[in-house]
């Protein structure tokens, strides 16, 4: 910070205090008497100031929201605070109980699409012109819902998010056309599938370099390459995809249906109940208006990418949190030495450590995303709060498993399925969208 | 309504803080981290321009003098003083740290008055620089256990003991004392006494020398049959089994997240200026890409930065429930676990990250790098932190989990 005239004005003040002929002239008091009186009238000053502007502010009609962002606030509205008990009693009572077994089979639980549509956030995603019930932009709200579903399980609410992903996307840079001929879907009876493919398979894969390529052709674009880590088992009916074109990335609103589609699953070491797998683009060709980032003003895949990231963030967060929820349960009941294993410190401080940082990767989280809401530079706040959730969610899941010791590494329990799940953050880039 | 963002309304506090650790702290940093024990004149100016800044600012003001828990309002969410204070306070330490603790009348003395100090006693200790006199030579985190006593002789108090590491304890006008009324009965029946310098019977016997912030005085102190008018008991004289203790140490609930503040002003000094010595280098902070494409420099950089912020938002957040009457012990030391190892590691890592140039007495990183280590032990060491923290979330008492 550069030094202003009060600044300077402290500097000569602060020497001359100092010096050792002010103190033999026994000047040092007046001194410090002039201070005083000159940073009071300053602030006092300031203090007016700013009261004017706001008094002014709140005459010109200024929606209350944004009178209200003016302070520091970590309170939720009334309308989030019930959609974050909404769901997280789905999260509990529906999802924790379906993961398991899910896990297991590697694939989604019958109809399970079907059943969480109930929570409407398709339907909530969609705008209310188009017949949706959205209500602007919502990244915090949509953080939280985020949050919550996951504590229920990782994959399963990955499943449940890809699909609203790809309608934030499209309401957020898309054309009125386009928006009118892909929306509809989120809307239909049967949930739309859907989902967004960004990740390639080659070591120290940079989002804006993709093997993935489009080129121009006579009626559209057609499309080549490999995507990997995609949910939902391939039959979707619209995929976004990133690809180079023209020197840059670019997304591309791709049928499921298209010629030249196909879809190998690829179980990794978590995520499996969301089915992903690698999806296979073989010269297929897209009409002219599939380019989601044609508006150059408005789109931006920086930002793209960093609600996608952020995204991840919230999903790890709830997991986080599941993991401390049951290593707090856990640690009180399980019995060694004749008292409970939460009464050692050794084990009583990995829960202290996991409640720190899974509340640091929320308020990171939950920063960038009020900024993102407030339709300010997010990029630096989301930068940090992904490295931030990548280094402590593989941290919290390693020491979950920990803490119930043996019983962790069996499938009795789910630490060993947030051990696997949680090592995503660090593995993946984009894929969803706040 | 989440917004994470500093609120506009502290800014000129932000900024004057920031001018006086510029202005003020910096040029003299490195003077008086070699004259150890030599009182730092230039602060006596800065004492007005601080009391200026508390009496000048709408409303709350900042400072150990105004830490309190607010009352619940009806006015909605606020940002008061304990969020002004931590703002305050970060900046003031990004200048210098020692300095920032030996600010006249900002003593965590300051802090226990404003906390318990009834209407008679702020009017009279309100206003002097007041330092807080806890630790024993065989008592430190276990504060419970002191063994200065209190005795009651008519409308006095007869102290004896000896405290160690109070800070401030040589320059302060007085001490605010922890001591046992009866050491039978336990915590309940400690409390705590205002000592003004020059009662007799107390004496300073000595002035800690320590591997950083030695701009600021840490005195052992003696208590010998040093008798304290009974009106200078902070509080109430019954002694209440059920939460006496607790009253006491309430005031920690104020004080961490301002000790976190230090800690994450330090962090961010080495941080800015291990970033301004790289930019020469033409490294910059760019944000971008995959981190694992980085140089190992700037992905420990912003390693550090991003624990940084951590360490800066759990601290607003327990100001911020304060602030707002909400119960915020858990979330205080959570802030101060947070920030007072994060400060530490950053200033560890950049000296370490510079070479010998951070090693060096020709920049402040290895000073910074030494006064950061105290923050991660006074006001509750990382361990009792985590222990408040434990004890809260497992549902243990302290017989419990010890």
């Amino acid at each position: 910070m550069a030094k202003d005239i009060q600044g300077t004005g402290l500097s000569l003040a602060s020497q001359f205090a100092g010096s050792k002929w002010a103190n033999k002239l026994g000047l040092r008091k007046p001194a410090e008497k002039l201070a005083y009186i000159s940073t009071k009238a300053g602030f006092k000053f300031i203090g007016k100031l700013t009261q004017k502007k706001q008094a002014k502010n709140s005459d010109a009609s200024v929606s209350k929201n944004s009178r209200e962002k003016k302070i520091f606030d970590l309170s939720l509205t009334d309308e989030q605070e019930m959609i974050k008990d909404t769901v997280r009693s789905y999260a509990s009572e529906v999802v924790r109980d379906l993961a398991h077994d899910a896990n297991e089979n590697i694939a989604l639980p019958e109809n399970f699409l079907e059943d969480s549509a109930a929570l409407g956030l398709n339907f909530f995603s969609v705008p209310e012109a188009l017949g949706g019930a959205a209500q602007g932009h919502t990244p915090t709200t949509s953080a939280i819902i985020s949050e919550e579903l996951a504590w229920g399980d990782f994959s399963l609410a990955l499943a449940t998010l890809a699909p609203v992903s790809v309608a934030n996307a499209i309401v957020r840079w898309g054309s009125e056309k386009q928006q009118n001929k892909w929306l509809p879907l989120w809307l239909a009876d049967d949930p739309v599938r859907a989902c967004i493919a960004v990740q390639e398979q080659h070591p120290l894969f940079e989002a804006n370099k993709l093997s993935c390529k489009a080129k121009r052709t006579g009626k559209g674009f057609e499309i080549s390459g490999e995507k990997v880590l995609v949910p939902l088992g391939g039959n979707c009916q619209v995929y976004l995809v990133a690809a180079q074109y023209g020197g840059k990335p670019h997304l591309f609103i791709v049928p499921g249906d298209s010629n030249g589609i196909s879809f190998k699953k690829s179980p990794a070491m978590g995520l499996r109940a969301a089915e992903t797998g690698t999806l296979i683009l073989n010269n297929v060709k897209v009409d002219s208006d599939a380019l989601l980032s044609a508006d150059k003003n408005r789109f931006s895949y920086k930002e793209f990418i960093d609600y996608g990231q952020l995204h991840w963030c919230s999903l790890a967060i709830g997991t986080c949190q599941a993991a401390l929820d049951y290593c707090i349960t856990y640690a009180n009941e399980r019995i060694a030495f004749g008292e409970p294993i939460s009464h050692r410190q050794s084990v009583a401080f990995m829960i202290s450590n996991m409640a720190i940082e899974i509340e640091s990767m929320r308020l990171l989280t939950w920063r960038a995303a009020a900024l993102a809401e407030q339709g300010k530079p997010f990029h630096r706040e989301a930068y940090l709060a992904h490295l931030l959730c990548v280094e402590k969610a593989m941290e919290i899941g390693t020491n979950a498993v920990q803490v119930l010791g043996g019983h962790g590494f069996t499938k009795e329990h789910p630490a060993e399925r947030w051990y696997r799940d949680l090592r995503i953050l660090g593995s993946i880039t984009s894929g969803l969208h706040l | 309504m989440l917004n994470l963002e500093t609120p506009r309304k502290f800014r000129p506090l932000v900024h004057q803080a920031r001018q006086v650790a510029e202005s003020v702290f910096r040029p003299i940093s490195r003077k008086y981290d070699h004259a150890e024990h030599a009182y730092p004149v230039e602060l006596d100016m800065l004492a007005a321009i601080m009391d200026g800044m508390n009496d000048g600012t709408t409303g709350e003001g900042a400072g150990a003098g105004k830490l309190k828990q607010d009352k619940k309002t009806e006015e909605g969410i606020i940002n008061g003083t304990n969020m002004s204070t931590v703002l305050g306070l970060q900046e003031l330490c990004w200048g210098d740290v020692g300095l920032s603790l030996t600010l006249p009348r900002q003593g965590l003395g300051n802090a226990a008055i404003a906390a318990v100090a009834n209407e008679e006693q702020f009017a009279r200790f309100g206003s002097k620089w007041a330092a807080m006199a806890i630790t024993e030579p065989d008592t430190g985190s276990d504060s419970a256990n002191i063994r200065t006593t209190a005795k009651k002789d008519g409308d006095h108090y007869i102290l004896n003991g000896e405290k160690i590491f109070v800070t401030s304890g040589e320059r302060a006008d007085a001490v605010v004392v922890w001591a046992s009324l009866d050491r039978s009965i336990g915590r309940a029946a400690i409390k705590s006494f205002v000592v003004e310098k020059g009662t007799p019977g107390m004496e300073i016997v000595r002035l800690e020398k320590k591997l950083g912030i030695k701009a600021s005085d840490t005195a052992a102190i003696t208590f010998t049959d040093c008798r304290v008018p009974a009106s200078n008991l902070l509080g109430s004289d019954v002694i209440d089994t059920d939460k006496g203790f607790a009253g006491v140490m309430q005031t920690f609930d104020n004080t961490r997240p301002v000790v976190a503040a230090m800690a994450i002003g330090v962090g961010k000094a080495a941080l800015d200026r291990t970033w301004e010595i790289l930019n020469k280098h033409d490294i910059k902070a760019k944000y971008k890409g995959n981190p694992k494409n980085l140089t190992q420099m700037e992905a420990q950089l912003y390693r550090y930065e991003a624990e940084w912020e951590a360490a800066r938002l759990l601290t607003l957040k327990a100001a911020w429930m304060a602030d707002n009457g909400q119960p915020n012990s858990k979330e205080a030391s959570m802030a101060k676990a947070k920030a007072g190892r994060v400060g530490n590691d950053i200033t560890l890592g950049c000296v370490a990250l510079l070479g010998a140039l951070g090693y060096s007495e020709d920049e402040l990183l290895e000073k910074w790098a030494r006064d950061s280590k105290i923050l991660d032990i006074f006001e509750g060491t990382q361990q009792i932190q985590q222990l408040i923290i434990a004890r809260r979330l497992l549902g243990k008492t302290s017989a419990e989990l010890r």
